[in-house]
């Protein structure tokens, strides 16, 4: 699903972000990257949104080299990986509705199709009655749940989020990151990038852990086989 | 994608662009204004070219070509020679006036009746009146006659009042030159201010744009509402300008009939023609589009997501 092969991330500032960071993340797992600020796991989630490029080395997601993907194309990558962002990036002119059905608008499905899909999504996330309300009416803990349904309304194989919990309370945080379980339940690669330790530890998944900007620890095997949060 | 799935979103699109252009009327309403007035200046011009010319059209009509014999040609000679002339096919009519009654003329209405007295011969030759036909009145038709009838060696002068059609003619030409070059830089004009009305619009959805690729939104879906914008901005501008036009030619019509009574005309003042309304919208539509097209394709390359 994604592999990391001596990837290495100069931004044009001169900044090191990622020095030769190699990993394989499998179709269907979820994966934790954990880091200081800084560390890299920005630059890794850019990279596998394809909003950056690798300086070198190779990032392939979806089956596709990013390196090497025509710009034309990089619209039909992006159907497929969805993203959430720590300030979830909404629209605030636009009602929940409107946002949650952008990436169903930007594929040209048809309207009947979109509203199916728009309340599924708005369901799973626990929202269906707020299409209405517009995202700063909304709790934040309610609008990275909109940022949610809007990152899975159009079924992407593939996951990302950036620090999905860090404006929550840990209430809060635990109820997102279960929501994120849940679609990787039914199949879907889950990235997480996230500084929360103690959240991280406690849903028991693979880590990937940077320092300045390399691989510091994979603790894919050395987690307890038996996840007690399950 | 089917076809009715595209022309779905198209039409949200079309409707999305329409909305926010409703949005802001007083600001849409100025730069409608702007195009508008661009626009209505060459169509104004071409309404001028169009009177103009049609107006001369009927003072053609009215041209005469005198043809004034050697004063030692007879009058059965002279009649002879009328007959020639009505042979040619783009003559309609020729009247003889014998030198008797070109004198007779001339001491009735010259007020010289006592000097002429004076003469002892009749000075004055034969002369034909020849009226060329209404489609061949062209300054160049009527040039044409004036050398054929100059060649006769019967004839000693050809009097055509075609100098003054030749420089309307001419002026017309001027006026239509300077009418494709004012419609040339008014359409760059026009193109600037959609451009520009677009980049501001792109700049205000700057943070749309970005949420709207980063969920896979192409370059042509983020582009499509602008350019129905840049249309819609054209295609207004145009409709403004036709009804610019359309008043003009309302206010204008009862003191142009008026000024023609006067010279003993009745031409009324014409309107655009229905074609040229037509290349009047169609050209606001394409110079909209064609803005919003540059504008759109300079400006949206730039706006990345950035996470």
């Amino acid at each position: 699903m994604i592999v990391f092969d001596r990837v290495s991330k100069r931004y044009a500032n001169g900044r090191e972000a990622l020095v030769n960071v190699s990993f394989n993340i499998h179709n269907g797992e979820m994966v934790f990257l954990t880091g200081r600020s800084g560390a890299g796991k920005s630059t890794v989630l850019k990279l596998i949104a394809l909003l950056e490029r690798p300086t070198r080395g190779a990032v392939l997601v979806n089956g596709r080299n990013t390196q090497t993907l025509k710009s034309r194309h990089i619209a039909a990558f992006r159907r497929r990986v969805g993203v959430v962002f720590q300030d979830h990036k909404l629209l605030a002119d636009r009602p929940v509705y409107d946002n949650v059905a952008l990436p169903l608008a930007v594929a040209a499905t048809p309207l009947k199709e979109i509203d199916k899909r728009v309340r599924a999504a708005l369901d799973q996330v626990g929202l269906l009655g707020r299409e209405r309300a517009l995202p700063l009416e909304l709790s934040v803990g309610e609008q990275q749940r909109v940022g949610i349904a809007r990152a899975v309304v159009s079924k992407p194989p593939l996951l990302i989020a950036d620090e999905p919990t860090g404006n929550l309370d840990p209430d809060l945080s635990i109820e997102v990151m279960r929501l994120f379980r849940r679609f990787q339940d039914v199949g879907v690669t889950v990235v997480i990038a996230s500084h929360d330790h103690h959240l991280v530890r406690e849903f028991g998944q693979r880590v990937i852990v940077l320092e300045n900007g390399q691989v510091h620890g994979d603790a894919a095997d050395s987690l307890p086989s038996v996840v007690a949060t399950r | 994608m089917s076809l009715g799935v595209a022309g779905g979103w198209h039409m949200q699109a079309l409707l999305g662009s329409l909305g926010r252009l409703a949005r802001s009327p007083f600001a849409t309403a100025l730069t409608l204004l702007v195009i508008a007035l661009a626009l209505a200046l060459p169509a104004a011009l071409r309404l001028f070219v169009i009177n103009a010319q049609a107006a001369s059209g009927n003072f053609a009509n009215a041209v005469d070509v005198s043809v004034y014999l050697k004063t030692d040609v007879p009058l059965a000679k002279a009649q002879q020679l009328a007959q020639a002339a009505m042979a040619r096919h783009d003559v309609a009519t020729v009247t003889l006036i014998p030198a008797d009654q070109g004198l007779e003329d001339f001491r009735r209405y010259s007020g010289f009746g006592d000097a002429l007295a004076a003469l002892k011969d009749n000075p004055l030759p034969h002369v034909l009146h020849v009226r060329p036909r209404a489609e061949d009145s062209s300054a160049a038709a009527l040039e044409s006659l004036r050398r054929y009838f100059g060649a006769w060696p019967e004839v000693d002068l050809v009097q055509v009042d075609s100098q003054w059609v030749m420089r309307f003619n001419a002026i017309l030409e001027v006026l239509r030159r300077l009418l494709m070059i004012a419609a040339a830089l008014l359409g760059v004009g026009v193109l600037a201010v959609i451009g520009n009305t677009v980049r501001l619009e792109i700049a205000g959805r700057r943070a749309e744009i970005e949420v709207t690729k980063l969920v896979g939104g192409s370059n042509a879906f983020v582009r499509r509402p602008f350019l129905y914008a840049g249309v819609l901005y054209g295609l207004g501008g145009a409709l403004l300008a036709w009804g610019i036009i359309a008043t003009i030619v309302a206010v204008l019509g009862e003191p142009v009939a008026s000024l023609a009574r006067l010279y003993g005309s009745r031409y009324v003042l014409q309107g655009l023609p229905r074609e040229e309304v037509g290349i009047l919208v169609g050209a606001g539509a394409l110079l909209g589009w064609l803005g919003a097209w540059v504008s759109a394709a300079r400006h949206l390359r730039s706006i990345e997501p950035r996470a």
